[in-house]
């Protein structure tokens, strides 16, 4: 965290403000209309998920990280179970394969049309906003179809899927997409063609290739740079290698470059469940795991923002030992120091919401004593209180 | 004596006060049923404008401690009372075209200035970073789009003053009863005049000085209460005074009679509706492109327009 010179005009673009639904604070140093620095906070509402996590049991997790993010709530718990998957070395269904694979991509549907729609009205485009989350209504619609749910879809257990998809649904579901298919065509159509947006959009927040490495940015702000990095690609888990699909990137880097990824994604994505869906295969969708014997495993996810990443410990006993969840956004925000210097505040703005930041997952904590500005509990403090109770948890067991 | 008490009334009641502000408060609900027609939504009832402002009556008015006190709490009553002077005008006009008292287009044009300027004084009273930025970019803005507006407004004068003669075209009556849109330099005039005009009313691509989602309301952000009410109240005003002046001058006004008034009426809405269109079918731009779109494009067209009617006078052509 860096102090703020008194003497230049600082805009706080938070930790309350209408760009964004969740508390964050950015503070942009100005001159005139340009913004000549960035200093960002986060961690205005600590869940302690990992705790809680580690004083819930093994089957009881996916449900709490389904809660990290609402619009990620199939990412999560799908790293999460392909880590504890991994200490159990579980053999999954093919049926419960399919079945992953096709509500994750119906959430990344949702979530990239949510942000187009949200992208537009940060930009005073208020019919962008509307009509899009309309269109988005018939993909929630499906994912409560098959889940029960529109959001947190608590869809995933260790082993399986909690529900299946009917045979009924089968054929409904294909003219459904073959209709949001049509939708989104209009919507993209729409978007990408209106000369007003590209002025707003084209050669603004660019994040070039180096910078993207150096950052580390995963997800759509990735592959908008050209780093076509992608985990459903590059480490497949549910059924994305047995399906026909490419990894979408486009080289410009700027925040027009991220909007064309999202918007091919959800045409890929369409193309992906049509495929799960017509290939199901027949069987159970779930196996019964009955111990997460002692061990450690790793669960990587293609949530829409990017790759999340759980980490989990088992002593043997019911509940992980620890937990660890590293939301996409964690990865991305600290990208705003690239992207966002020398650029014009109205840019800014539209650059901030371009990595389509969620902070309530990217949470972390610091604790700092206010009359001498000493940081008592900094993230490496934390990770040794955190590792220090590994210890002592495996002393006991 | 009855004279005092007729004119009173007028000012006050109808068509002044009373009746601006209760068509003001109409024509923002339309705006906001339109926008939400629109945007597939159902949109607020149609009282929702008046619920606004009572509510905000009702809530306690604060004033930033380092502001600048009496600039802060007058400015919206200078604004305010400004762009109500004005459509008071132009009904008077519309309705009583033979009335002894004669205002000219440019008291009008210098009417439409004060309430940018009195929300420029008013923000920057406020002593808020969002509220001087804001202020700053509505100085430019209105910077940019005066030029080309008194260009469009030149060539109505220019045009009125081919049709009726040297000596009664800056008056407001003499231009009512022309439509110079029904000429090429007329045209092009009436939408430079409507860009500006949405400029003017600060929607969108031109709300860059409240841009919510960058200054959460910049201009306005310090204003609450009875102040916020007021300011409300001027920006529905505003509605109902700037597109009128927009008929009057480029559409020819109300006629005369219940036919007149009817058709004067159609094209009221016919330019309301024109605003709500462009306001919603477009991104809210910078401004850095705003000022290049108003000084380039629409002062380019503008001055086209005016070299365009001043041919048209010269040669008598009336479509030019």
């Amino acid at each position: 965290m860096k102090t703020v010179k008194i003497n230049q005009p600082v805009i706080p673009v938070g930790p309350l403000h209408p760009l964004q639904e969740e508390m964050e604070c950015f503070r942009l140093t100005v001159d005139g209309e340009t913004v000549t620095d960035i200093d960002m906070r986060i961690s205005y509402n600590h869940r302690g998920i990992e705790g809680i996590s580690q004083s819930l049991q093994f089957d009881q997790v996916p449900l709490l990280v389904s809660r990290i993010c609402g619009i990620c709530s199939a990412s999560h718990p799908l790293a999460y179970v392909q880590a504890v998957e991994e200490i159990a070395d579980v053999k999954l269904p093919d049926r419960a394969r399919y079945v992953r694979t096709i509500v994750a991509e119906l959430e990344r549907i949702h979530s990239h049309v949510l942000w187009l729609g949200l992208a537009g009205h940060f930009i005073g485009y208020d019919t962008v906003f509307m009509w899009a989350w309309k269109y988005r209504e018939p993909v929630l619609d499906m994912l409560e179809a098959i889940t029960g749910n529109r959001n947190n879809y608590g869809n995933l257990l260790i082993g399986g899927c909690r529900e299946d998809i009917s045979d009924d649904l089968i054929p409904k579901m294909l003219t459904d997409l073959d209709e949001i298919e049509k939708k989104m065509d209009m919507l993209i159509k729409a978007v990408t063609d209106d000369p007003v947006i590209h002025a707003r959009l084209k050669g603004v927040g660019v994040l070039t290739k180096e910078d993207a490495v150096r950052f580390a940015v995963t997800g759509p702000t990735a592959r908008g740079s050209g780093v076509d990095i992608d985990v459903r690609h590059d480490d497949a888990y549910a059924a994305y290698d047995e399906l026909d699909w490419s990894v979408c990137a486009v080289p410009e880097g700027d925040v027009f470059a991220k909007a064309v990824v999202r918007l091919l994604e959800v045409l890929e994505a369409i193309k992906i469940i049509r495929q799960a869906v017509k290939k199901l295969p027949k069987g159970p969708v779930k196996t019964n795991v009955k111990d997460i014997p002692p061990g450690e495993g790793t669960g990587r996810a293609e949530a829409p923002r990017g790759e999340t990443f759980h980490y989990v410990r088992s002593d043997g006993g019911n509940r992980p030992v620890r937990h660890k969840a590293r939301a996409p956004s964690y990865v991305n925000v600290p990208s705003f120091k690239a992207s966002c210097i020398g650029q014009k505040l109205a840019d800014v703005t539209i650059t901030l919401a371009a990595v389509d930041p969620c902070y309530s997952c990217t949470e972390r904590l610091a604790v700092v004593d206010k009359r001498t500005d000493e940081v008592l509990y900094d993230y490496n403090m934390l990770l040794k209180l955190s590792r220090e109770k590994t210890e002592e948890i495996r002393r006991h067991a | 004596m009855s004279e005092v008490v007729q004119n009173l009334f007028w000012i006050l009641v109808f068509p002044g006060f009373l009746f601006t502000v209760g068509l003001g408060l109409l024509a923002s609900w339309i705006v906001r049923k339109v926008s939400a027609l629109v945007q597939h939504r159902v949109g607020p009832p149609m009282l929702q404008p008046v619920y606004d402002v009572i509510k905000l009556l009702g809530k306690e008015t604060l004033i930033p401690e380092a502001g600048q006190r009496a600039t802060f709490m007058f400015s919206p009553l200078i604004g305010f009372s400004a762009v109500l002077l004005l459509s008071t005008m132009l009904w008077r006009i519309s309705f009583v075209p033979a009335s002894p008292f004669v205002g000219d287009i440019i008291v009008a044009i210098y009417l439409m200035v004060i309430p940018s300027l009195a929300l420029i004084l008013g923000s920057s009273a406020s002593a808020s970073p969002q509220a001087s930025m804001g202020t700053a970019r509505e100085m430019k803005l209105v910077v940019a789009y005066e030029l080309p507006l008194v260009l469009a407004f030149l060539v109505v004068i220019i045009k009125t003053a081919g049709a009726v003669g040297d000596g009664r075209q800056l008056s407001l009556a003499a231009i009512a009863e022309h439509a110079p849109v029904l000429s090429i330099s007329g045209m092009i005039a009436f939408l430079s005049a409507l860009l500006c005009v949405q400029a003017k009313l600060g929607f969108v691509p031109f709300d860059i000085a409240e841009a919510e989602t960058e200054l959460a309301s910049g201009v306005l952000i310090e204003y609450s209460g009875a102040l916020l009410a007021m300011w409300t109240l001027m920006q529905g005003v505003m509605l109902v005074a700037l597109p009128l002046f927009l008929v009057v001058a480029f559409l020819g006004g109300f006629g005369s009679g219940a036919w007149g008034i009817l058709a004067g009426a159609g094209k009221y809405v016919l330019v309301l509706v024109l605003i709500i269109l462009i306001k919603n079918t477009n991104p809210r731009v910078r401004i850095d492109q705003a000022m290049r779109f108003f000084w380039f494009w629409c002062g380019t067209a503008a001055v086209v327009a005016v070299a365009l009617a001043i041919l048209g006078n010269l040669f008598s052509i009336g479509w030019l």
